[in-house]
Order: C-alpha cells, then sequence, then structure tokens
C-alpha cells in the first residue's frame, strides 16, 4: 500500500509481538527507534531498541533502507563492466571489492596475474584498508564524543584517497583492477607518494593511540563493553577484526593466502576480551600492519607487465588498433560482447577492511553472469549486535555500533 | 540607596523583568516572522524518522526516584553546613565538635546507603 | 526609592545586553576554536573572520518556523525555556565585575547587588535552570527528550552535593557569606592555592552543572540525536541555546569569584576600571579551557557520572570541609 503525503502508518505493539519481550506489551519498557534518521548509526540502519529506562532489554536490526539492487544488477552486465558496481557495495573499500571480485573472475577462468598486478594490489588493498580504518577510528571516536580525532584521521585519509586519484583517475569509487590485472600500470609518482605516505603515518598512527588510550574516560567507555565470547562470535559468523577482538586467529590473507599474500611477513593482531577496547586496539594495530605489507611491497615491485596478455580477458593494447584489423574487432567485440567464462561456479574471498569479504559467481556459459551474490562481512557482522548490546546502556549502543565497523552500503546491497 | 535588608533584592527582581522581556520577544517574535507550515508528519515526535512506537511518558523505574531521595536527604544536611561555616571562627572547639558528631551520623547514612548497592547502577 | 530603581534598572538592562552579546560571540569563539583545534577553518564567509556569523544565525533562527509537536505539553514546552533561561541570568545579580568606582560622577558598584547572602543565592538559583532542561524533556513527550530530560535530573543531583560542600569550604575560607566580601578576603592570596581540592571539585562539578563536555549527556547528539532539545526549533531553541552558553560565562565568573581572585590584580585600587580588564581576562581563560575540553575528551558514561559524584567527588569534599574546618578553628 503506497503511503500519500501527510498519510501517517502507524504500527502497534500488537504488530511487533514477535520482536519484543512480555514487558514491552506490559508497558513496563519502552520502544525507541535509533535510525534510520539517527546521527550514530553509520548510514541508514534502523535498530528498534528496547529499553527500561537506559538499560538495553533487546535490540532488533531493521535493515534495507540503502537498498540498491547490486546484485541483480550485476545480471544484466558483462564481467568488466560489473566492476564499477563493485564499488559501490562497501564504499569505504572499494580496491577490496574490486579485488574480491575480479579474482572470482580469474578463479572462474583460470587467468594468471603477472606478480607486478599482484604486488600492486596488495598495496592499494592495504592502503584501502588504513583508509578504511581511519574513517572507522574517526566516527568510532567521534561516536564517544572525542571528536577532533575524526577530522585527524580524515585528514590522513586524503593522502590515501590522493594517491587512489592518481592510479585511477577516482578517489573513492576507483574501479582499478581488471580481470587478468589493472586497468593501466601505476604512473610515474606513485611510489614516492606511498613512500611519503609510509614515512609519515606511523607517527600519527602513535598520536590517535595516545590520544585515546591514555584517556581515562575512553578506556572507561571502551573496556568490557559490547563483550562477545570467542565461541558466540564464530557462532554467528562474525569475521574481521570484530572476530579477532575475542581472540580469534581466523584472517583470509593468512588462512587462504591470495594475490602474493604469502610472500610479505605481517602478523595478524589479536584482542582477549573481546570488548569494544579490544576491537579498537586491533585495528590500530591492523593499521601498523598494512604499513608493514606496503613496505615490504613496494621494496620489492617487480617489473614486468601489468595485465596478463590473455587476450581472451584483455582488449588489445591501444596501438594494435591503428595497424591491425584483428585487433580492431577484437576491441569492439570485447567491448560490446564481453567475454564468455566456462558454465560452473566460483567463490572467491578477501580480507577486506571488514572482514571476509566473498563472492560467487555462477555462470551458464554466457557473456553475463547467471547470479552474483556478495558475502558481506558488515551483514553477518551486524548480527552479533544485539548480543554485544544486552545489558548495556544506551551509551555503550553508540560504540559498540562504532566498534562493529558496519558500512550500510555493504548490508544492504 | 535606602536601607532596609529587603531592598537589596529589588535589583533581581528588575533583572527577571528584562529577563523575561528578552524572552518574551524571543518567544513572540517568531510568531510574527516565520513561516508556520503545520502537517500531521512534520508534528509527530522526532524518532530517527521513524514513526514513535507508544507515547514516551511512561513508568520509569524506581532507581531513579531512589537517587533522588538520596540527594534530597544529603542536600538538606548540606545547608546545614553554611550557617556552621560562618561561625567556626568564633565558636571553635565547640563547632568542631558539634559538627564532626553530625558529620559521623550523615557517614553512617551514607556507608549504609553504599553497603546497600543505592549507588551501582544497574547495567 | 525611584532613583534606586532607575540604577537598578539600567544596570539589569546594561548586564542582559552583556551577556547577549558575550553569549553570540562566544558562539563563534567556540567554533573557531575548535576548528583551530582539528585543522579546519570554521566560519568565515559571513563578515571578516566570520564576525557577523552570530547575526546570521540569529536572523535564520527568527525566520524558523516554530512549530509545537502534536503531543506536546503546550504551556510547559514554551515555559520550559523561560525556566532555563531566567536563572541563569540571575547568577549574574552578586557577581562583582570590579571594586567600586566613580563613573560620571556617581559612585557605583560594578555589581547589580550585593546580597548579605550570596553565596546561598547562588547555590539556590543554579539548581533551578535544571528544572527547565527536565521539563522541557518531559513536555516533548518524544523518547529522546525524555531520557535528556531524565538525564538532566539525575546528573544534577549526582554533582550538585559536592558543589555544595566545595563552596561551603569557601565559606569557611573567606568567613562571609557575601560575594564582594569574598572577593575582598583573597586580596592577600588567590583561593585556588589555600583550597586547591575544592578548587578542583568545584571546576569537574561546575562543568557537570552546565553540562559541557565531557558531561554533557543531557544533549548527547551522538545517543539521544539532541536530548531535551530534539524537538525545539526556531527561538525556543535559540533560548536553550542561549541559556546554555550564558551558563558558560556564569561558570567563568564564579570560578573566577570563588577561586582567582575575582576582579583582583595588580594596580586595581589605582585604576578601579583595571578590574574588570582582569575579571574579563580571567574568565575569557577559563571558557577557553572549558572549549578546549570540549575539543579533546571523550564523553563520559551516565552511570560513571553518577559513580563519579557519589563515591569519589562527595567524600572527598566531605574530607576537605571538615580538613578546613579545623584548620580554621585552630587558627582563629
Amino acid at each position: 500500500m503506497a503511503i500519500r503525503e501527510g498519510e501517517v502508518q502507524e504500527f502497534t505493539l500488537e504488530q511487533l509481538k514477535h520482536l519484543v519481550s512480555e514487558r514491552a506489551l506490559r508497558g513496563e519498557t519502552v520502544l525507541l527507534n535509533v535510525g534510520p534518521q539517527h546521527p550514530s548509526t553509520h548510514g541508514v540502519l534502523r535498530l528498534l531498541v528496547e529499553l527500561d529506562g537506559e538499560t538495553i532489554v533487546s535490540v532488533v536490526p531493521d535493515i534495507g533502507y540503502l537498498h540498491t539492487g547490486i546484485e541483480k544488477h550485476c545480471e544484466s552486465k558483462t564481467y568488466t563492466k560489473i566492476i564499477p558496481l563493485t564499488d559501490r557495495i562497501d564504499y569505504l573499500s572499494p580496491m577490496s571489492n574490486n579485488l574480491a571480485y575480479v579474482m572470482a573472475v580469474e578463479k572462474l577462468m583460470g587467468v594468471e596475474v603477472p606478480l607486478r598486478a599482484q604486488y600492486i594490489r596488495v598495496i592499494l588493498t592495504e592502503l584501502q584498508r588504513i583508509a578504511s580504518h581511519l574513517v572507522w577510528l574517526g566516527t568510532h571516536a567521534l561516536d564517544i564524543a572525542a571528536m577532533s580525532v575524526f577530522l585527524y584521521c580524515f585528514r590522513e585519509r586524503e593522502l590515501i584517497l590522493d594517491i587512489f586519484e592518481m592510479v585511477s583517475g577516482q578517489r573513492m569509487m576507483v574501479s582499478y583492477f581488471r580481470v587478468g590485472g589493472l586497468w593501466r600500470d601505476v604512473p610515474e609518482g606513485f611510489e614516492e607518494a606511498v613512500r611519503a605516505f609510509l614515512k609519515l603515518m606511523p607517527a600519527r598512527i602513535n598520536e590517535y593511540e595516545r590520544l585515546l588510550k591514555r584517556n581515562p574516560l575512553w578506556l572507561q567507555r571502551t573496556k568490557g563493553v559490547g563483550v562477545i565470547s570467542p565461541e558466540d562470535a564464530i557462532a554467528w559468523g562474525v569475521t574481521g577484526p570484530s572476530l579477532r577482538g575475542s581472540g580469534v586467529n581466523y584472517d583470509v590473507r593468512k588462512a587462504q593466502p591470495y594475490s602474493s599474500y604469502d610472500h610479505f611477513e605481517f602478523d595478524v593482531p589479536l584482542g582477549e576480551n573481546g570488548d569494544v577496547y579490544d576491537r579498537f586496539m586491533v585495528r590500530i594495530e591492523e593499521m601498523r600492519q598494512s604499513l608493514r605489507i606496503i613496505d615490504q611491497a613496494l621494496r620489492r615491485l617487480p617489473r614486468g607487465p601489468y595485465i596478463t596478455p590473455d587476450r581472451k580477458v584483455t582488449p588489445p593494447p591501444k596501438e594494435e588498433l591503428a595497424w591491425s584489423m584483428e585487433a580492431l574487432i577484437h576491441h569492439f567485440k570485447f567491448w560490446t560482447e564481453g567475454f564468455s567464462p566456462p558454465p560452473g561456479e566460483v567463490y572467491h574471498a578477501v580480507e577486506s577492511p571488514r572482514g571476509e569479504f566473498g563472492v560467487y559467481i555462477n555462470s551458464d556459459g554466457s557473456p553475463r553472469p547467471r547470479r552474483v551474490h556478495f558475502r558481506a562481512p558488515s551483514f553477518v557482522n551486524l548480527q552479533a549486535l544485539p548480543i554485544m548490546a544486552k545489558g548495556g546502556l544506551v551509551a555503550d549502543l553508540v560504540a559498540i555500533i562504532g566498534s562493529i565497523d558496519i558500512v550500510l552500503g555493504e548490508i544492504d546491497r | 540607596m535606602p536601607d532596609g535588608i529587603l531592598l537589596e533584592y529589588v535589583p533581581i527582581l528588575t533583572l527577571i523583568l528584562v529577563g523575561l522581556g528578552i524572552g518574551g520577544v524571543a518567544l513572540i517574535a517568531p510568531q510574527l516572522l516565520a513561516p508556520k507550515r503545520p502537517s500531521r508528519r512534520k508534528q509527530l515526535p522526532y524518532e530517527s524518522g521513524m514513526i514513535p512506537i507508544g507515547p514516551a511518558q511512561r513508568r520509569f523505574p524506581v532507581k531513579f526516584y531512589l537517587i533522588a531521595l538520596l540527594f534530597i536527604l544529603f542536600d538538606i544536611e548540606i545547608i546545614f553546613f553554611y550557617p556552621w561555616a560562618l561561625q567556626v571562627r568564633s565558636l571553635k572547639t565547640l563547632a568542631l565538635v558539634e559538627m564532626g558528631l553530625f558529620v559521623l551520623i550523615l557517614l553512617i547514612g551514607y556507608i549504609y546507603a553504599w553497603r546497600k548497592g543505592a549507588f551501582e547502577w544497574e547495567r | 526609592m525611584a532613583p534606586f530603581l532607575v540604577e537598578a534598572a539600567i544596570k539589569s538592562l546594561i548586564l542582559v545586553l552583556l551577556l547577549l552579546t558575550g553569549f553570540a560571540y562566544l558562539t563563534l569563539a567556540e567554533r573557531k576554536l575548535i576548528a583551530d583545534f582539528q585543522a579546519r577553518i570554521g566560519p568565515n564567509r559571513a563578515g571578516p573572520y566570520g564576525l557577523l556569523q552570530p547575526l546570521a544565525d540569529a536572523v535564520k533562527l527568527f525566520f524558523k518556523e516554530d512549530f509545537i509537536p502534536e503531543y506536546a505539553d503546550r504551556v510547559l514546552f514554551v515555559l520550559a525555556p523561560l525556566i532555563t533561561l531566567i536563572p541563569t541570568l540571575l547568577i549574574f545579580a552578586v557577581i562583582p565585575f570590579g571594586p567600586e568606582l566613580t563613573l560620571f560622577g556617581y559612585r557605583t558598584r560594578l555589581q547589580l547587588t550585593d546580597v548579605h547572602v550570596g553565596v546561598l543565592y547562588i547555590v539556590a538559583v543554579t539548581s533551578i535552570s535544571v528544572y527547565g532542561i527536565t521539563l522541557a524533556g518531559w513536555a516533548s513527550n518524544n523518547k529522546y527528550a525524555l531520557l535528556g530530560g531524565i538525564r538532566a535530573s539525575a546528573q544534577m543531583i549526582s554533582y550538585e552535593l559536592a558543589m555544595g560542600l566545595a563552596i561551603v569550604s569557601v565559606v569557611l575560607t573567606t568567613g562571609t557569606l557575601q560575594v564582594s566580601g569574598i572577593v575582598e578576603a583573597q586580596r592577600n592570596g588567590w583561593l585556588i592555592f589555600l583550597q586547591p581540592v575544592a578548587a578542583v571539585i568545584f571546576f569537574i562539578t561546575g562543568l557537570a552543572e552546565i553540562k559541557r563536555a565531557p558531561f554533557d549527556l543531557v544533549e548527547a547528539e551522538q545517543e539521544l540525536t539532541a536530548g531535551y532539545l530534539t524537538e525545539y526549533s526556531s527561538m525556543k531553541f535559540a533560548l536553550f541555546f542561549m541559556s546554555e552558553y550564558v551558563k558558560m560565562i556564569g561558570f567563568g565568573a564564579l570560578m573566577t569569584t570563588f577561586f582567582l581572585g575575582g576582579y583582583l590584580g595588580p594596580f586595581v585600587d589605582l585604576y578601579p576600571g583595571l578590574g574588570v580588564v582582569y575579571f574579563t581576562l580571567k574568565v575569557g581563560f577559563l571558557i577557553f579551557v572549558l572549549i578546549w575540553l570540549r575539543a579533546t575528551l571523550p564523553r563520559i558514561r551516565y552511570d560513571q557520572l553518577m559513580s563519579l559524584g557519589w563515591k569519589v567527588l562527595l567524600p572527598l569534599s566531605l574530607a576537605n570541609v571538615m580538613g578546613t574546618a579545623v584548620v580554621v578553628a585552630l587558627t582563629a
């Protein structure tokens, strides 16, 4: 039923009785909507919160306010043209999404990726992880009202976005990775820019850490808040820093190394108590580890092609179009029709800043996928929110949402 | 300036009047200047963009009232400190002993309330 | 009688106008300072350095739709801003801004009225404005606002005891309830040096009293969208906003008067006008500290605030009072 302007559709308690406790029906507790228009739900998440005074009795997340239909949309696009759609799933880590998607297609078609492309992919996705964690840190601190950290984080994130703009021409929606490699080689000045960032960043991370870790108010607000046990975290399918905060050592980069991650040395930081503070520390430490990986990859960055020579998935080089009729025809066919992977299905996961980001592709042998599904870590991690928040106070809820680091674009897809 | 102890409160009265004036202007001016386009949706209480479920003015946990009661008790007792504070200089040891006893009784109540968990905010 | 009334009226009017100007430029100062702390520029469009920004804000608020939500208690909803604002203004009635001086051949005191029990008056008046906030939360009939209102009263009762006792220490040390007497008693040394514990307690509880960070739980926008202010718009909102900033000035003024020697300073007896300058500088410094804290600190959770008030500040201030009393009684 469509709602016209001025008309108001009211809910009654009766309609919600499967979601709330007996006490709410008797009027002893209050049902409060937190979101979709709320400063701390990181987008358009709605939470139906049952409150006893300020104590949380239960939380029911309600999603779908940012549904974009990306998965369905993929079914009508050729494999190459899906890449820009993946940027928009988790808009804070387009590089990771690109990577997961192109690697899934590569797996489906058995394409080899040149080492240089793999290393550059690693550098960029790790930069992306830092950028995403900076947004997380800034907004998380802002939620607990440490407002200055927010702008400091965004100041450093700008540097990363500048690097992205340098390589891809775009700051956020990069679409830089291609099936078989990259869109183009990194431009001149890329290595210098990354080096400059590597030099600056460790001091800045220390600064954020000092601003918060030595602040007794911050410790009071985060320690022992939003605890989730390792068993619960695993049972609910939580991945990424939120899982590692509970002390479970699972990182896709180590568990199923991809894109040459096994060439680099890095540690997987783990928490102990599974509270907001541990998740905070895990992410701070992850930024340092990312710097380590970037440093190694940059030092050992090999020369060579940036994309596979396999013409099945790569358009011919531009200069060839000037003299080769075959190349011209191939170019035309590639961009109008696309390429057709063999029939079958494939799943590939990467460690996105938020956890295990997986792509499932079901191909029927045509140039367009039959079905694409994205395993969005935020979507799965959000399920653990009710467990973490139960029994806490309203102020804790805000801290917990921040500590799970959700992106609504990814949840609703 | 005329004498009389209550006269020193007259300026406070004028200050209240001036404050009321400023407040009155602030409350009335938008009625004349600002647009008025009420609609049902606009006038609903804001609850993050959703239509509220149930009224806001409900029962509230008794905990709040308990703390409020404790406050009233202690606050009244603290008011007794003011006249005493002025007289300590002249009464010396007598004032000290008397207030010591008073504070002792106060402390017994305070420790009792603490042990009873009145200051623990159940989470 | 008549000239006395006229004097009182003129002084009141000047005082309120000064406070209004102070409020307007305090909003700008806060935005500019926080921008500096955060490596931003801050408002710079309206006039040079954004100096006309407060004016632009005021004009905007005057022309904003001023509506009352459907389920609100209309009378209380309209009264609440006034109940908050007026007690806030009243704090300034007993604060001496400077020593006695001669203005236009007319001997006058830079103080609206020097009530004999000024300290008690301050304690009374500062507690009233919380009614406005709690009533605003209640009258809005909005769950966020109600939570904000309840928080306001819970917060008030948790710190007010310690604050009262900190002031008792001041009274003990100076031996007077008259505000001008307290200032004059500090000629030999500011009370912050004699009563450091009381000064710290007063500062912390004062922060909670005026609901500034890290004790701004009442409007905690990240949790309660805007707390008790959620349903307020237009000038009703502005009145709350005004009382909040005037309270900041009031806090600075009280802290200055009680602990930082008020208008006292070098050469103030030779040039009484200097007293006003000293007073303004001290208040300005305290306000700067308030803004600095807001840019730096996370917000305390409200059960933590309660236990801070009841379990730490209250016993500490009680011990301080008794200790001071022993010293005063033995040395008197």
